[in-house]
């Protein structure tokens, strides 16, 4: 029975990763497997720790990178889940201890999906000098079924970085609701970047916001959304400078074509008048263009728009 | 022998003829050039042989290689082998000066892409990983739209002004390769206000208000075109003066 379980456990592992696209990790980098309610693999680096305790649901994980440490190799998280239908719930705690960087790459996967909910409530805490790259790249199967709710609190201590990146471009979206908060103090950065593509019937809704608190803080959100069909996206990119020298900037764009909606709520505020915030916006069909211009070379139509669609999504 | 055949075309913007009546042949593997002032519809007979969206109404015909091309969309076209150097290139976030030159590149090969990147002077290494973004000079783009239509191979390149915005250094490279493509066997339509560009060319038309004045070798055009330009709203407006009078310093040099 305990042979049947390792086996079981060894072909779980094998399939998350292939879902991936990831087969094999080298000894020295750092990577944890998560299956629903089950941490299935780990391997951890010098300076890097973490605890897991399994939830009803879900999975509670505490992540440390100490002091002074810097993770050489990215480290790999991946979640997921193989069956066709359930809940994975992912408690997140992360601090980075001050002087302490480190890359995180987290994949999401849910393959067969027809009915899976992956709520995330993540809190990251970078001490004064840290900095963090958290990489998020769900893989969905094509035909949605996935209700993915990410919400993420970071408070970045004097002169640390943190980058996120949230990619979804293969398979349906299904239903994303991400809510993401920065407070930033002096001379930290914060940069939060998404890329969504949206099909059928998804729905998406974004929302990062950026507290510059702290002198010279800066904060960039980034918004680039692709969506086709019927799907839907709403997108409320929201900083608010604080202090004196605090530099922001919201970018969004959204490609829509056939039945799909889109709105974009870009809010820019500034309380101190040595403050300085930007934002763009550019909703609606493709830029004509860079569509003449790829016409002209002898693509098609539907060639020239993909073109487009996976150089804003890339 | 004419690749390609202006016939008696007439396209309206807003009621006003900015093509009137308009006819020229066009002959296989030479450079022509299109000159006339600001306004005249050099860049409207252009955006009309390539079908762009806004040019596709008009009277008269444009016959490529025997065949009518009313009615065909621009992709249509340039799959027939017409292409065109805009003006302002576009810019593509995200995606790589490599990703574009391949879109519309007749053989699918890096080695292409590389090629395609040292004729207009750029180092494919710098360049090949490089977005098609804001982060490129407006001369860059220029000469990354040129590598892109070098690597097509078309029948026939249009180029609206061709130097524009490009440094005086690199301008030898844009003539470079209106060579390379007339070797090639590839016509060109160079639309411009450049005597150093019409210099490039084989044979020139003027045309003014939407109308051909006149038609000729370079040299001649150069003679005849301060005399040449017709009654029209533009006539006597700044920028025309200022056409006039550098094609005709550089005439008279």
């Amino acid at each position: 029975m305990a042979e049947q379980s390792i086996i079981d456990k060894d072909a779980l592992i094998a399939e998350l990763l292939a879902s991936i696209n990831q087969h094999k990790f080298a000894p020295d980098v750092a990577h944890i497997e998560i299956h629903g309610n089950e941490v299935l693999n780990r391997n951890l680096v010098d300076g890097l720790i973490v605890e897991s305790q399994s939830l009803e649901d879900g999975v509670s994980v505490r992540i440390k990178v100490k002091r002074g440490v810097t993770i050489k190799n990215p480290v790999h998280f991946c979640f997921g889940l193989i069956p066709e239908n359930g809940v994975q719930r992912i408690v997140i705690n992360t601090v980075i201890e001050e002087g302490a960087h480190a890359q995180f790459i987290a994949n999401c996967t849910f393959p067969n999906a027809i009915n899976i909910q992956h709520l995330m409530n993540a809190e990251i805490e970078l001490e004064k000098g840290a900095s963090l790259s958290y990489f998020e790249r769900h893989v969905h199967g094509p035909n949605g079924g996935v209700k993915i709710v990410p919400v993420t609190k970071v408070r970045l201590g004097e002169g640390a970085r943190f980058s996120t990146e949230f990619e979804l471009i293969k398979g349906a979206a299904g239903v994303i609701e991400l809510d993401y908060a920065a407070e930033v103090e002096k001379d930290a950065t914060v940069d939060m970047k998404t890329r969504i593509f949206g099909r059928l019937e998804d729905s998406i809704h974004i929302r990062e916001s950026a507290n510059l608190l702290g002198e010279s803080s800066t904060g960039v959100l980034t918004s680039h959304i692709a969506i086709k069909d019927k799907a839907s996206a709403i997108i409320e990119n929201e900083i608010v400078a604080n202090a004196p020298y605090a530099r922001g900037h919201v970018d969004c764009k959204e490609i829509v074509q056939n039945e799909a909606r889109a709105r974009a709520i870009p809010i820019v505020q500034v309380n101190s008048h040595l403050a300085h915030v930007t934002h763009e916006a550019a909703i609606g069909s493709v830029d004509s263009k860079q569509l003449e211009t790829l016409l002209s070379r002898g693509l098609t139509e539907d060639e020239a728009t993909d073109l487009i669609i996976e150089g804003l999504l890339s | 022998m004419n690749l390609l055949e202006i016939k008696n075309i007439t396209l309206l913007k807003e009621g006003r003829p900015i093509l009137n009546n308009l006819s020229m042949e066009i002959w296989n593997g030479h450079v022509h050039a299109i000159i006339g002032p600001n306004g005249a519809g050099k860049s409207t007979l252009a955006n009309t042989i390539m079908g762009l969206s806004g040019y596709r109404d008009f009277e008269g015909d444009i016959v490529f290689n025997g065949e009518s091309l009313k009615g065909l969309s621009i992709d249509e076209r340039a799959r027939k082998g017409i292409t065109l150097l805009f003006q302002e290139p576009a810019r593509f976030e995200g995606l790589s000066v490599s990703q574009f030159i391949l879109a519309g590149a007749k053989e699918k090969s890096q080695e292409i892409v590389e090629e395609a990147l040292r004729q207009v002077g750029l180092v494919p290494e710098n360049y090949m990983k490089r977005a098609v973004d804001k982060t490129l000079s407006g001369g860059e783009r220029k000469r990354i739209e040129l590598a892109s239509i070098y690597a097509m191979k078309p029948r026939l390149v249009l180029m609206d002004e061709p130097d524009s915005g490009v440094d005086i250094d690199s301008v030898k490279y844009i003539f470079g390769i209106i060579k390379d493509l007339k070797q090639a066997g590839s016509t060109v339509i160079l639309i411009t206000h450049s005597p150093e560009v019409l210099k490039r060319a084989d044979h020139a038309f003027l045309i003014c208000a939407g109308t051909l004045v006149d038609k000729g070798e370079v040299s001649r055009m150069f003679d005849y075109f301060s005399g040449k330009c017709i009654p029209c709203p533009h006539k006597g407006q700044p920028d025309t003066d200022k056409i006039i009078s550098n094609v005709s310093t550089f005439a008279l040099n």
